[in-house]
């Protein structure tokens, strides 16, 4: 599935754009760390909650459990969340 | 003659400036990281290659930035300190940003420590690519409770900092915290003794002295020419330890009272072990953490701090308002010995002349949380 990802994380990337799979959005998060490693734990803390200042979007609507299942087409949209003035 | 290398690290990113030999022409290389909150970063003085920068941005979590060709290229740590998972049910704590770097001893020449925010303290093996946390610290239920909650530390959190290595064996080691008191291992961190005897807590709110809780070491230095020797900045005064003695001398009593012995920084000379450098802030009242009056100044003690001198030649003479942080200030190795400092306002301050004068490098970067020194 692709997986959109915001300019604070293009380091890791390069793209503003990736693909990445799993059966839950958790398992799609650890396939992008195993792409690009270091990178999700720049979106999920050790405690496996989501950061304070950042949000997940899948298919427009927001993901709030790492459990939540996926699907191949589906469009996942990490977020800088407009936080900080 | 060897060259200087400074590393700069700001609220807004990093910059590293290298000296010609004589200390003249600084040559200027950054922002690296620009937009990044940059705590501390490290040239290794073992290998004199090694970059490592603790960093994080305001969205994203923190990570260690490596370096292995002088900051052209950069590479994000693997697996950058975090503390262990909670069981279900509980709740734990979370990295809100690695605070300090310490290379590990001449010995190891992979290992680094690093201090975190909330108050952890981790250990690499392989150059900072990986790190590992220290249960006897992170996880034991006496430290926690001497680290306290959110509420027991600085503003932007609660630190584990000053990480000092002995330079005899790896398996001495020291480090501070605020808040929680100051710490000492004889086996390289599987245990732990406190060292907060004669140490002060602020007084009129009845906090017991003989609690680590209570204790704010804001900076330690060993001395290189004599590692029995600690200096400290505590939010309680100056003070300075010799091993084994296991009680802190408050030297800071001899400061002038007008200026008082508050601050956040302190450096000590590389080759006497009775020279060292502090630079007073004003911790009256409300804590306005600026110079004392206005009127910026470092104070040194050639005597192990039984009294103090003004240095502030060049520097401005009022209205400047100004602070230095803990990581902020240090010199380096040159016969006659270099000091800097950066400031809260974003200026880089050097003395060729051990602060008999005082210079502006540079002005108008952004906060500076830390300055290191290293000859090349």
């Amino acid at each position: 599935m692709k997986v959109h990802v915001p300019s604070a994380l293009r380091s890791y990337t390069e793209s503003s754009q990736t693909e990445a799979s799993g059966a839950t959005l958790d398992e799609v998060l650890m396939d992008l760390d195993r792409q690009y490693p270091g990178i999700r734990f720049r979106i999920i803390d050790e405690q496996q909650k989501v950061r304070r200042h950042i949000r997940i979007f899948v298919n427009g609507v927001s993901a709030e459990l790492l459990s939540q299942t996926m699907h191949a087409n589906d469009d996942v949209v990490i977020v800088q969340a407009l936080s900080g003035g | 003659m060897p060259t200087t290398m400074l590393q700069v690290a700001t609220r807004k990113g990093a910059w590293m400036f290298r000296a010609d030999e004589n200390r003249t022409t600084w040559t200027v290389d950054g922002p690296h990281f620009l937009g990044h909150i940059i705590s501390h970063m490290v040239l290794d003085p073992r290998d004199k290659t090694t970059l490592l920068a603790a960093a994080k941005t305001g969205h994203l979590g923190p990570t260690i930035f490596r370096s292995v060709d002088m900051g052209a290229t950069w590479k994000e740590a693997a697996q950058p300190p975090a503390f262990v998972k909670a069981p279900e049910g509980e709740t734990g704590r979370a990295v809100d940003h690695t605070f300090w770097l310490t290379p590990a001893h001449g010995n190891e020449p992979d290992v680094w420590y690093a201090g975190t925010s909330p108050q952890g303290l981790f250990r690499s093996d392989d150059g900072g690519v990986t790190w590992t946390g220290f249960p006897s610290v992170n996880d034991d239920k006496q430290f926690r409770e001497w680290m306290g909650s959110e509420k027991d530390g600085t503003p932007d959190g609660p630190k584990l900092h000053s990480i000092n290595v002995d330079p005899r064996s790896p398996d001495h080691l020291y480090f501070g915290m605020s808040g929680g008191g100051v710490h000492e291992s004889l086996d390289r961190g599987k245990t732990w003794r406190t060292l907060i005897n004669g140490m002060e807590v602020p007084e009129g709110f009845g906090f017991d002295v003989t609690k680590p809780d209570f204790h704010d070491p804001h900076c330690l230095r060993m001395c290189p020419s004599n590692p029995d020797r600690i200096y400290q900045q505590n939010h309680s005064g100056i003070y300075r330890i010799d091993r084994p003695s296991d009680t802190w001398l408050r030297i800071g009593r001899n400061m002038p009272p007008a200026v008082g012995d508050i601050g956040f920084t302190m450096t000590v000379h590389p080759r006497d072990e009775n020279t060292a450098w502090v630079f007073p802030m004003d911790g009256t009242q409300v804590w306005p953490r600026t110079s004392p009056d206005g009127k910026p100044a470092v104070y040194v003690t050639r005597n192990g701090g039984e009294t103090w001198q003004r240095q502030d030649a060049g520097m401005p003479t009022q209205q400047a308002w100004w602070t230095v942080k803990r990581q902020a200030m240090c010199c380096d190795t040159h016969e006659a010995v270099g000091l800097y400092f950066g400031t809260t306002s974003g200026e880089l301050w050097m003395s060729p002349d051990e602060g008999e004068n005082w210079q502006c490098m540079a002005r108008h970067l952004p906060e500076i949380y830390a300055i290191e020194a290293l000859n090349l």
